[in-house]
């Protein structure tokens, strides 16, 4: 079994689970693992053509997928797959005009 | 049988070899140049010393060589006319250091020789007492101190990030700092804006911020900014200072920062938060991946909720605010292995820190060779106008 981390922002469609134990052999059969147990946060990554969005970062341990095989990058067992979006939060100053 | 200071002298002119004045100017100038250590007393530093020399006075000598040099590197050992620093030279021989030579008749020689030499600019008596423990750290010293106290950093927020940064870049003695906030203290800030407090809700943050920082050190200047960051403005405030740290609570005025740090090649040290996740970062533009090489869009509104809506364990601020102040002082210092080119991801519920690889986009809109980088309507751009959001390999 691989992992999946699930940033806070999607927990709500995890059930509020940060870590999700996944079978696959490649980036998109994780996820495919993934959507299968939390259907969820399939709506949250992919557009309704079913494309990843842009906004959102894969990384396998430390590495971004798109520096590897992108979605056919092949997965382990003890690897990690990382879901990253970016987050605004900070000190609270308001949005530029 | 005892020995003579004359002997023992004789004996070090014998082991170590030396060099003189107009010798180690040229070696100076060169492109390998050595590495100059003056090893006299503070008082005799304060006088003036010869230009790129380190300060490590006789006395701490063996305690703070390696911080300092490398034992295979070219050292030129320098007192005031040559004789201790022949001892210390033998000292460095016995510790390891190979390849080490004496400067003949000291700085006295080389100053007489017309060579060009540095006077230090001074800590006060009670800054060298407040900062005592800097100057203790080889890797910061006097001179790093005196650069602190020389250095200019704006926080864009006062709040969160901002607070513990400001404090904590106060506290080590950072001359100028400047706080860009409109916003007054409320009291649900309370739980994580740390430099605020319950008798200031209501306050302009950034004057409230002033009145804790001037508590704390006369050191500091503060400047109270209270506006928001606009394309209009960003350029003329950031060319008042040396560092940006973001503590942003949006992504139009995360995006505008990139590109106005980009623009004016300043650094920007990044840190974001949500609940008990931060991350963060140290973007050095044109040299590290900027932030829009990492994010190339922002996620639409409801995958980015602010901490207004979501959320924020207090503490979680104080550790990714801390980080935002380590990554300042290491980039006005010039010192260690900075964020850049890595992202931090803090999980406080797990207690792990992960590190993700972060590089260049080659085609990044903003600081790929080709980008034509222009300021643009954030806030639109943010809301989704006017950009493709589905991913691909590139």
């Amino acid at each position: 079994m691989s992992t999946v981390r699930i940033p806070p922002v999607l927990r709500a469609a995890s059930g509020g689970e940060r870590e999700v134990a996944v079978t696959g052999a490649t980036v998109a059969d994780v996820l495919a693992s993934l959507y299968v147990q939390h259907p969820d946060i399939r709506a949250q990554l992919e557009s309704s053509e079913g494309q990843l969005h842009r906004f959102v970062n894969l990384y396998l341990n430390d590495e971004d997928v798109r520096m590897l095989g992108w979605l056919d990058t092949p997965v382990s067992d003890a690897d990690t797959l990382t879901i990253l979006p970016a987050m605004a939060g900070g000190s609270g100053t308001g949005v530029p005009r | 049988m005892s020995r003579t200071y004359q002997e023992l002298l004789a004996e070090a002119r014998e082991e170590i070899p030396e060099v003189d004045a107009p010798t180690l100017a040229t070696e100076l100038q060169g492109g390998d140049a050595p590495l100059v250590v003056d090893v006299r007393e503070q008082s005799e530093w304060d006088e003036g010393f010869i230009p790129g020399a380190i300060h490590v006075p006789r006395g701490f000598l063996e305690s703070r060589i390696a911080g300092v040099a490398k034992s295979d590197q070219r050292i030129i050992v320098n007192c005031a006319a040559g004789a201790r620093s022949l001892f210390a030279a033998q000292t460095l021989r016995q510790m390891g250091y190979t390849d080490v030579s004496s400067l003949a008749g000291g700085f006295t020689d080389w100053k007489r020789g017309g060579h060009p030499f540095d006077v230090p600019r001074r800590l006060s008596d009670a800054q060298r007492r407040r900062y005592s423990r800097h100057i203790l750290i080889p890797e910061v010293g006097e001179a790093g101190q005196l650069k602190l106290l020389g250095s200019r950093v704006l926080l864009i927020g006062a709040g969160g990030l901002g607070s513990p940064a400001a404090l904590y870049l106060a506290a080590a003695g950072v001359g100028t700092i400047g706080l860009v906030d409109d916003d007054v203290v409320d009291e649900s800030n309370l739980q994580r804006q740390i430099i605020h407090t319950t008798d200031r809700v209501g306050v302009l943050k950034g004057e409230s911020a002033k009145t804790a920082i001037q508590a704390l050190t006369p050191d500091t200047t503060v400047n109270v900014h209270p506006f928001r960051v606009t394309k209009d403005n960003v350029l003329d405030l950031i060319s008042q200072y040396d560092v940006i740290v973001d503590g942003a609570d949006n992504f139009p005025t995360r995006y505008l920062l990139n590109d106005a740090a980009l623009m004016t090649k300043t650094p920007l040290i990044h840190a974001s938060i949500l609940r008990f996740e931060g991350h963060a970062s140290v973007f050095m533009p044109y040299e590290g991946p900027c932030y829009r090489c990492l994010f190339p869009e922002p996620p639409p509104p409801e995958l980015a909720p602010a901490c207004g809506e979501a959320g924020v364990l207090g503490v979680l601020c104080g550790v990714m605010g801390n980080i935002q102040a380590t990554e300042t002082i290491k980039v006005l210092l010039g010192i260690g292995d900075t964020l850049a080119g890595r992202l931090l991801v803090y999980d406080a519920l797990g207690m792990t820190f992960m590190e993700l690889k972060l590089r260049r986009d080659p085609d990044c809109p903003a600081c790929a060779p080709n980008a034509q980088l222009e300021f643009k309507d954030y806030e639109a751009w943010c809301s989704g106008i006017g950009r493709h959001t589905v991913a691909g390999v590139v």
